[in-house]
Order: structure tokens, then C-alpha cells, then sequence
């Protein structure tokens, strides 16, 4: 790991708090979103999607994901594909019971 | 007969990473299947239940639960008849309208007082401000000792052991209204989903500070003898603590607002 400068992590530090006061206004806006009289299903795309964002932000400056080394990224990728069967699994297992019980 | 492990200070030729960046990723993924399983079992109960307020919080009100003698059981078995058969859900309509005709609001309103997890949505808010400012501030320690500036590394390491004392006891004054209107594990599946969720989480930042506190005080003797070594555990930590910021963002809409 080489030394950086000052001035590079000046500029760190100035992307860190860009992204920390875009973590609160994110925060402010899921809890005033929250109070919107919108339908159920509306209102998860609309949390799960602003929590994504937030989660993006920390992963990307705060993690350092962005820059990093390719095999952390093909590791997080091959996570995230079974991520995705562990909440996809569920769903569609009640979508077959649904169908099935319809029929 | 000791064995000393020797820490690799370079990065590996063939990965570009040291081991210990390598390693604490490969314990984060293991993480994220962990609290995965949690999210999916979440999910299956919460479609799996289109009445699933009134199944997760059949007696929202205390007085409603300490009305019957046996509490939350009462409440538990309820909501088991209800996805049980007819018979119990009507059972279920009924208890829902003997607490209409005794002023009480349905759960299942979202316009109404709301669910007991409505209600925590400013604590709930307030620690997502906590530990989105322990991030900042674990990043602001790792920062400072890249620049060799030691007395404000502690500083910034400090200040997030305390936000995360705050958001624990931020988390017990949650955790004791819950129990105080009987809405324990046992209540119901959802609850206990819940419990589990945000317990887990709580181990988590429990071990996160365990960890800061060990590199800010028998630890950190390694930074005059080891300091690339000492970097990349506190390194490690941040990434652990950001991860523990990940999932409370996603806890938070998740179990809170929806």
C-alpha cells in the first residue's frame, strides 16, 4: 500500500462528506416518503429503491468498491447471484401455491 | 511450542490483495447470506400473509393484552387460527371488531396509529443518523492514520465507539417498549422475524465495538511495532463497520416503513 499524498486524501475526504450528506438527505426523504398515502406495493419499490441508492453510496465510496481489485468484484457478483436466489426462491414458491390453489 | 503466523505485508502477485483485505471480504459475503436467509424468511412470511398486519399485531394495544390473562399467547393463537381455517379467521374478524366497539384503532390501518414498528420509525430514524455518522467517522480514523496522524485517529475511533454505545442505547429504549406492550418473539412469526433481524444486528455492532476498542487500547501497541499490519486491521474494521451502516439501511425500510 503506497503512501498517498495529502492533497489526494484532501480530495477523499471531500467525496466522503459528499456522499454522507447525501446518506442524511436519502434518510430524510425514505421517512418522508414513508408518509406518503400511496399503495403497499408502491411503497416498497419506492423504500427498497432509496435504500439501494444509500447502499450503493456505502458500498461505493465508503467500501472503496469503486477502484477495487477485480476479485473482490467477482466475488460480491457471485454473492449477490445467490443473494438474489435466497428472495427469489421464496416468491416464486408462493407464486407456484398461488397458481395452484387458483387452479 | 508456539507457531507464529507471519503476516504477508505485500499484496498477493496473483490477486493484488492482501490477505487480510481478502479475507475480511470473504467473511462480509458470508455475511451477506447470513442476514439473506433472515431478509427471505421475511419475505415468505410478509406475501405470504396478504392480512399480514392484522396477523403480525392482532393486540397493538396494551391495555388489549394485559386485558387477557394470558397476554400474547392469546394474541398467538389467534393469528395461527386465522391462517388455520374459516373458523379462525372469523374468530380472528371478531376480536378485531370487539376492539373496534372498544375505541381501539385496527392495526391493519395505515392511517390509524399504526403498527408498533410505526411508532418506532424516530428511534428507528434517529439510529440510522447514528451509525450513518459512525461511518463517516470510522473512514475519517482510517484517513487520519494513512496521514500518520495517530492522536486524531483515536479521536475519530473514539467518537465511533460512542455513537455506537448511542445507538445501542437508542436500540434498548426500542427494544423496551416493545417488551413493556408484550410484543416479544413469541407474539407472533413476524415479531419474531423481527427480534431475530435486529438482534443479530445488535451482535454485530456489539462486536464491531469490541473490536475498535481492542485496536484503541491494548492493540495499539502494534502500531509502533507493526504500523502496515495495525493499517490493515483497521482497514478491515471499517469495511466490517460500513457493512454493519449496509444493513441497518436496508433494516430500516425494510422492518420500519413498510
Amino acid at each position: 500500500m503506497g503512501d498517498p499524498s495529502p492533497e489526494e486524501m484532501k480530495k477523499h475526504v471531500l467525496e466522503y462528506m459528499g456522499v454522507f450528506g447525501a446518506l442524511l438527505f436519502f434518510t430524510f426523504v425514505t421517512v418522508w416518503a414513508s408518509s406518503w398515502k400511496v399503495a403497499l406495493p408502491a411503497s416498497i419499490v419506492i423504500a427498497v429503491a432509496i435504500a439501494a441508492i444509500k447502499g450503493g453510496l456505502v458500498a461505493t465510496f465508503f467500501m472503496h468498491l469503486k477502484g477495487e481489485k477485480p476479485v473482490i468484484l467477482y466475488c460480491l457478483v457471485l454473492t449477490l447471484v445467490f443473494f438474489m436466489g435466497l428472495i427469489l426462491i421464496p416468491l416464486s414458491m408462493l407464486l407456484l401455491t398461488m397458481s395452484h390453489n387458483a387452479g | 511450542m508456539s507457531v507464529v503466523i507471519p503476516y504477508i505485508e505485500e499484496p498477493r502477485p496473483d490477486t493484488g490483495l492482501t490477505l487480510s483485505k481478502l479475507g475480511i471480504w470473504l467473511f462480509l459475503a458470508s455475511e451477506i447470506m447470513l442476514f439473506g436467509a433472515l431478509f427471505s424468511t421475511y419475505i415468505f412470511l410478509r406475501v405470504g400473509n396478504p392480512d399480514w398486519q392484522s396477523f403480525a399485531y392482532r393486540q397493538t394495544d396494551p391495555a388489549a393484552i394485559h386485558a387477557t390473562h394470558d397476554g400474547g399467547k392469546h394474541a398467538e393463537s389467534a393469528g395461527h387460527d386465522d391462517h388455520a381455517s374459516h373458523e379462525g379467521h372469523d374468530h380472528a374478524a371478531h376480536d378485531d371488531t370487539a376492539h373496534a366497539s372498544h375505541g381501539k384503532v385496527d392495526p391493519r390501518s395505515r392511517e390509524g396509529a399504526g403498527t408498533p414498528m410505526q411508532s418506532s420509525i424516530p428511534l428507528a430514524a434517529l439510529n440510522t443518523v447514528i451509525l450513518i455518522t459512525s461511518s463517516i467517522t470510522v473512514i475519517m480514523a482510517w484517513v487520519s492514520l494513512m496521514l500518520k496522524r495517530v492522536s486524531r485517529f483515536r479521536m475519530y475511533f473514539f467518537i465511533t465507539i460512542l455513537l455506537s454505545f448511542g445507538f445501542l442505547i437508542v436500540k434498548y429504549f426500542e427494544y423496551s417498549a416493545k417488551l413493556s406492550h408484550g410484543l416479544a418473539p413469541s407474539f407472533s412469526p413476524l415479531l419474531a422475524i423481527y427480534w431475530a433481524m435486529t438482534g443479530l444486528h445488535v451482535l454485530h455492532v456489539i462486536g464491531g465495538i469490541v473490536v475498535m476498542a481492542y485496536l484503541l487500547g491494548p492493540g495499539r501497541k502494534m502500531w509502533d511495532s507493526h504500523p502496515v499490519q495495525y493499517l490493515g486491521r483497521v482497514e478491515a474494521t471499517g469495511l466490517y463497520w460500513h457493512f454493519v451502516d449496509l444493513v441497518w439501511i436496508f433494516l430500516f425500510p425494510t422492518l420500519y416503513l413498510m
